[in-house]
């Protein structure tokens, strides 16, 4: 095997058994980034330098004979919303071109201290607002199954790169799908988790009632593997719950008997893909078949999603954006006569299209006059259809669904239409509205070898659940195993 | 037209080109008559939720302790002098 095609635990195992070294595996990583890369074009910059030195600590360390944790010594790859000390940090935006933050990301700091090697930053759709990762402000990601085909996104740079073999595992953001969209675009184990599972301290804040971060990964034992290694409370994110953080190893058992599964019957929408309906209806016979027991159940509120979603995170990132304003970060103009004309012209310039839209947009509909019926209203929605995933997890364990109504579309197709693109992200959003958990992994493959994915979605904090249904899944099929044809 | 675009962009501080005027203008009118389903619902009474998660305000115990040093948070900034951001005049 490969050494670029390890899983985190394979390659852990090996790293233990001193069969490969941490500096081996870094540099097999780098040789097929350069390999595939000028393809698929997930990264935006890439640490070296930084990453030999955390590779020869971990080989020192074995050959003191002293015990690595799970993460040490394993190549992976970060978001470029994530904050990391010294490094360029530009959230796919031109307006922090240049920024280099002062501290590291909470999730940053928690997996230097566990001995992970950081490969480089991941693309990204500008401030994570797109499905495609088309928006980013530097470079279009290809999906490595197709490459004239969306990786999805906003996480597309993370998902690409996992799928395309140029890190073992990354680390993606979701506050609408980010994480769960891409995962499936590209046929890998994506996770969101419970809002305030994970802390959002030097997260560049997006949406900050809804976003979230998580791990993409090849498998779910790998998914549970850097759940553990971020997760937990942290006194910098104030939104982060005190409540202890399992060992989710625990939940990987090839046994789903009783488990109770609903299909909620709104999430079948009009225009979904046959062949995604088709891959998905197997998925949920082959969890019947393992013994949990299947109902259909009613979210009644889930065609209101992206009208709750577009009003609720355009809101909260035009008061987020509002701090890019050429005077403490990143990127000015030098065409302005005064400051009103500096900010303007310093936002003009610095931002892409659709973050524009969006800030537009979120500044109407909170500007007086039109709060109530807008931003108040969707609130007030909002609280229906957390009610309406309350009721249903009286009565079922986890819900199943598709992850996206499609497989990966193509690039360009829809960057004219923003309503469209929206609507691509309605079976991912209302997870985010509710603040729940949901797991995205491989179930099928279209016609055109395109991957497609299933959405486990469970209660607040029952990530275990998510991981106990989706590994019995994974132990039960083999699109897992499959690989793009990249070269 | 339900959006004055050049008012909201004034007040998002955004100069818009009038090509992108035109077309935002036409794209958010699209969204926001998109957004116009919610009205069929009756909400009367509905406490709005803005956290999915209950929220409590977190305390810190009051004590002094060192903050981020001034010359660290100013390297990051485009124009800076004396200890300070720099920025156009602000008062005439």
């Amino acid at each position: 095997m490969t050494l670029y095609e390890l899983t985190i635990h394979q390659l852990h195992d090996l790293l233990v058994k001193r069969e490969v070294t941490a500096r081996e595996a870094t540099e097999a990583l780098y040789r097929r980034i350069g390999e595939v890369d000028g393809k698929v074009r997930a990264y935006l910059r890439l640490t070296e330098e930084e990453a030999f030195r955390q590779a020869e600590e971990t080989d020192r360390k074995i050959l003191r004979g002293e015990e690595i944790g799970d993460l040490e010594g394993i190549p992976i790859g970060i978001k470029d919303i994530l904050c990391t000390e010294g490094l360029e940090t530009t959230c796919g935006s031109k307006i922090l071109r240049g920024y280099i933050p002062f501290y590291d990301a909470t999730v940053i700091k928690k997996l230097k201290e566990r001995g992970a090697i950081f490969l480089g930053k991941l693309n990204m759709d500008e401030f994570a607002m797109g499905s495609s990762t088309e928006n980013s402000g530097f470079q279009i990601t290809r999906n490595p199954w197709n490459l004239t085909c969306i990786p999805g996104g906003s996480s597309g740079g993370s998902a690409a790169a996992v799928a395309a073999d140029e890190c073992i595992a990354a680390l993606g953001t979701d506050t609408g799908g980010s994480i769960r969209q891409p995962a499936s675009c590209c046929g890998v184990v994506g996770l969101k988790p419970t809002y305030g599972r994970v802390s959002r301290y030097g997260l560049i804040a997006f949406a900050s009632s809804l976003d979230q971060i998580g791990p993409i990964t090849k498998d779910v034992e790998d998914c549970a593997l850097l759940l553990g290694g971020i997760s937990g409370h942290d006194p910098f994110d104030s939104t982060s719950v005190n409540t202890e953080v399992p060992d989710y190893k625990q939940y990987l058992v090839n046994d789903i008997k009783g488990v109770r599964i609903g299909i909620p019957k709104e999430y079948f929408v009009e225009g979904m893909d046959p062949e995604v309906e088709r891959a998905t209806q197997a998925a949920i016979d082959l969890l019947g078949k393992g013994g949990a027991k299947v109902r259909s159940i009613s979210l009644p509120h889930t065609p209101y999603a992206v009208a709750i979603y577009y009003i609720i995170c355009t809101a909260e990132a035009s008061s987020n954006l509002a701090r890019y304003d050429g005077v403490k970060y990143g990127f000015r103009s030098n065409r302005y006569e005064d400051l009103l004309e500096m900010y303007g012209r310093t936002r003009a310039e610095g931002f892409g299209k659709e973050v524009k839209r969006r800030i537009i947009l979120g500044t109407y509909v909170l500007s007086a006059g039109y709060y109530e019926a807008y931003y108040r209203k969707a609130s007030q929605v909002r609280t229906l259809m957390k009610s309406d995933f309350d009721k249903a997890f009286d009565e079922v364990d986890v819900i199943v669904t598709p992850t996206a109504p499609t497989p990966a579309f193509h690039i360009g197709e829809k960057v004219e239409d923003p309503l469209q693109m929206y609507l691509s992200d309605i079976l991912t959003i209302p997870v985010n509205l509710a603040g729940i958990p949901a797991l995205s992994l491989p179930c099928g493959f279209n016609r055109e070898g395109l991957p497609i994915g299933l959405q486990i979605m469970g209660r607040h904090f029952d990530e275990g659940m998510l991981l106990r249904v989706a590994y019995t899944f994974e132990q039960n099929t083999d699109f897992h195993l499959k690989k793009p044809a990249l070269l | 037209m339900k959006m004055d675009i050049e008012k909201v962009a004034r007040l998002a501080r955004i100069q818009l080109t009038e090509e992108e005027k035109r077309t935002f203008g036409s794209q958010l009118e699209q969204i926001l008559t998109y957004m116009e389903q919610l009205n069929r619902l009756d909400t009367t009474g509905v406490e709005p939720t803005s956290h999915a998660i209950p929220v409590v305000n977190v305390f810190r115990v009051d004590e002094v302790r060192p903050s981020t040093p001034r010359e660290k948070i100013l390297k990051a900034s485009p124009d800076q002098e004396d200890g300070h951001f720099k920025v156009p005049r602000i008062i005439e």
